[in-house]
């Protein structure tokens, strides 16, 4: 469980504006077990966001509690980092160690699990991420998908509760993204993980149970996809798309064809456009 | 292209000296060393080029591979030799009745018996620390010093961070590489010319390439820094690893035969 209480938060350096907040009084409540993305355009405060949630950053006003523990609390503060982890836009610059389960052992060893403990928790996440045959690899080698699954590895070994994924799939091709979704979804929906998925990209968001959006330093939109992306005029005033499906919907919706708006994914599409054609 | 190159020069075998416990292969090699500076006389390097042989063949390594890594030092080697060769003092060699005396540059038998003896043993230096990189994977390497350098702790040598270096640095070689290898291509595909010119006009040509790969090194550090914290580290203390070195009957094996070199070295140079 995540509580975050009216948040705020500003960096002190020379590129941005002194006194510009970068969080303006957030409030959000994340339940366990739930999936959440959280959307904004560039400088939204979005990643200031999720860095907040394991006491990367800490706050300036306000309150994060991590599963009842205050971020603010310097003796919770490895308690808070092993139960909220956190994957990052970059494979490559989270991998530590030369050889993959090397580096999936990597936190586990931090936290002093005996030796025995963290093989078995190494090849329990390998086998989670699929990538079990990699074990022995050089991380060089991988592809970023495969990258980015054994960073994604590397945070399981801490069993952590939470999993705040970074833009995870900005820097994959279509393939690696694919591979690393469905690796998020699998975390939630058979380890009951809490997701907290920061992106870009719409039709990832679909995914989520519940859609955040961010605007200015604060939450202006909190709902079910379905929701959230029917408002096409909504998202565009605040310079997010809607996935590829629901576009199209509004369009035809515009050209006067009778079609729910609210339509999310590639196969509602289709079904609705046969049920159209029928009639 | 860039992606094929290997980390250092381990060649992995199955073997039993590939699988000795580091700390006791490095032990070995810093005792080899040291006994190589205690030959001087031609029964013991014989003696010493059997045990490397044996040592080759028992780690199923070619000798040619070991051999190899004397090529980089070979200058070195043929200009010690030279050295020791003409610098000598002592008695002049005549060689088909002729003096070998030139001005100031004389050979003299001292010379001669120096110069070898010098240059077998920097030979040998090279094979013996080839023999431990080339069975031992760098990441077992690390492993190794790290425990070694670990009783030093206690008068302040930070053997872990130390080790983690390392680690780290051979994790980005590859990266970094790659990085260089796009960056160039990017500067040359903008007409940037790194082949032509003299060495001056070529390492200038070098700049606009070292200047952001810093960038990014520089970038990546600070992520990655994050994103270790972010997986609980914080130094050595309280760390367990996911593989435990055991010294185990192959490394008392090893101790053993190691221990008979030295005193077959020790006794060659008391009787021959």
């Amino acid at each position: 469980m995540i509580e975050i209480q009216n948040l705020t938060y500003t960096y002190d350096d020379a590129e941005n504006e002194v006194g510009k907040l970068v969080l303006n009084g957030v409030n959000l409540t994340i339940a366990d077990g739930e999936f959440v993305a959280v959307l904004g355009r560039n400088g939204s405060g979005k990643s200031t966001l999720a860095k907040q949630i394991n006491a990367i950053l800490l706050p300036m006003g306000g309150y994060v509690y991590v599963d009842g523990m205050d971020t603010l609390d310097e003796n919770k503060l490895w308690d808070i980092r092993r139960r909220a982890a956190m994957v990052f836009q970059n494979p490559d610059n989270q991998i530590v160690a030369t050889i993959v389960e090397e580096d999936v052992a990597f936190a586990a060893e931090n936290l002093g699990v005996p030796s025995a403990e963290i093989r078995r928790r190494v090849d329990d996440a390998l086998e989670t991420v699929g990538m079990t045959k990699y074990a022995k690899y050089a991380p060089h080698l991988l592809s970023g998908g495969q990258k980015q699954r054994i960073a994604i590895a590397g945070v399981i070994a801490m069993e952590p509760d939470i999993i705040v994924f970074d833009e995870p799939t900005a820097m994959l091709d279509p393939i690696g993204r694919r591979e690393v979704l469905r690796t998020i979804r699998r975390l939630n929906r058979e380890l009951g993980m809490t997701i907290v998925l920061i992106t870009h990209n719409m039709d990832e968001a679909v995914m989520a149970d519940r859609v955040v959006v961010m605007d200015r330093g604060r939450v202006i939109v909190d709902d079910k996809p379905r929701t959230v992306f029917s408002d096409v005029e909504r998202m565009r005033e605040l310079g997010l798309d809607v996935p590829q499906a629901t576009h199209l919907a509004y369009l035809l919706r515009k050209a006067g064809m009778d079609i729910r708006a609210d339509i999310l994914d590639a196969e509602e599409c289709v079904e609705e456009l046969l049920k159209q054609c029928r009639l | 292209m860039l992606k094929d190159i290997t980390l250092g020069q381990f060649y992995p075998a199955e073997s039993p000296v590939h699988r000795m416990d580091p700390r006791v292969k490095i032990m070995a090699a810093l005792a080899f060393i040291v006994a190589i500076f205690f030959v001087d006389n031609l029964w013991g390097f014989l003696f010493t080029a059997i045990f490397v042989i044996c040592v080759t063949k028992l780690s199923s390594l070619r000798l040619s591979m070991v051999v190899r890594g004397i090529k980089p030092i070979l200058f070195l080697v043929m200009f010690t030799a030279l050295i020791n060769m003409f610098m000598t003092g002592g008695e002049i060699v005549v060689l088909f009745g002729y003096p070998l005396e030139w001005g100031p540059l004389k050979v003299s038998r001292e010379g001669v018996y120096n110069a070898v003896v010098m240059a077998l043993r920097l030979v040998f230096l090279v094979t013996g620390t080839s023999l431990l990189t080339l069975t031992t994977s760098p990441i077992l390497l690390t492993d190794g010093i790290e425990r070694l350098l670990s009783p030093f702790r206690r008068i302040g040598l930070p053997a872990h961070e130390l080790a983690m270096m390392m680690t780290i640095a051979l994790r980005f070689i590859p990266t970094l590489l790659e990085e260089t290898d796009k960056i160039m291509k990017a500067q040359m595909a903008r007409g940037a010319d790194f082949e032509s010119g003299n060495l001056i006009k070529r390492a200038k040509a070098l700049i606009p390439i070292l200047v952001p790969l810093f960038i990014s090194s520089f970038r990546r550090a600070d992520e990655l820094a994050t994103a270790m914290e972010c997986r609980c580290y914080r130094g050595g203390e309280g760390r367990t690893r996911l593989r435990e070195l055991k010294i185990c009957g192959r490394d008392y094996g090893a101790g053993i035969i190691m221990f008979c070199f030295i005193t077959g070295i020790a006794l060659l140079g008391i009787y021959c």
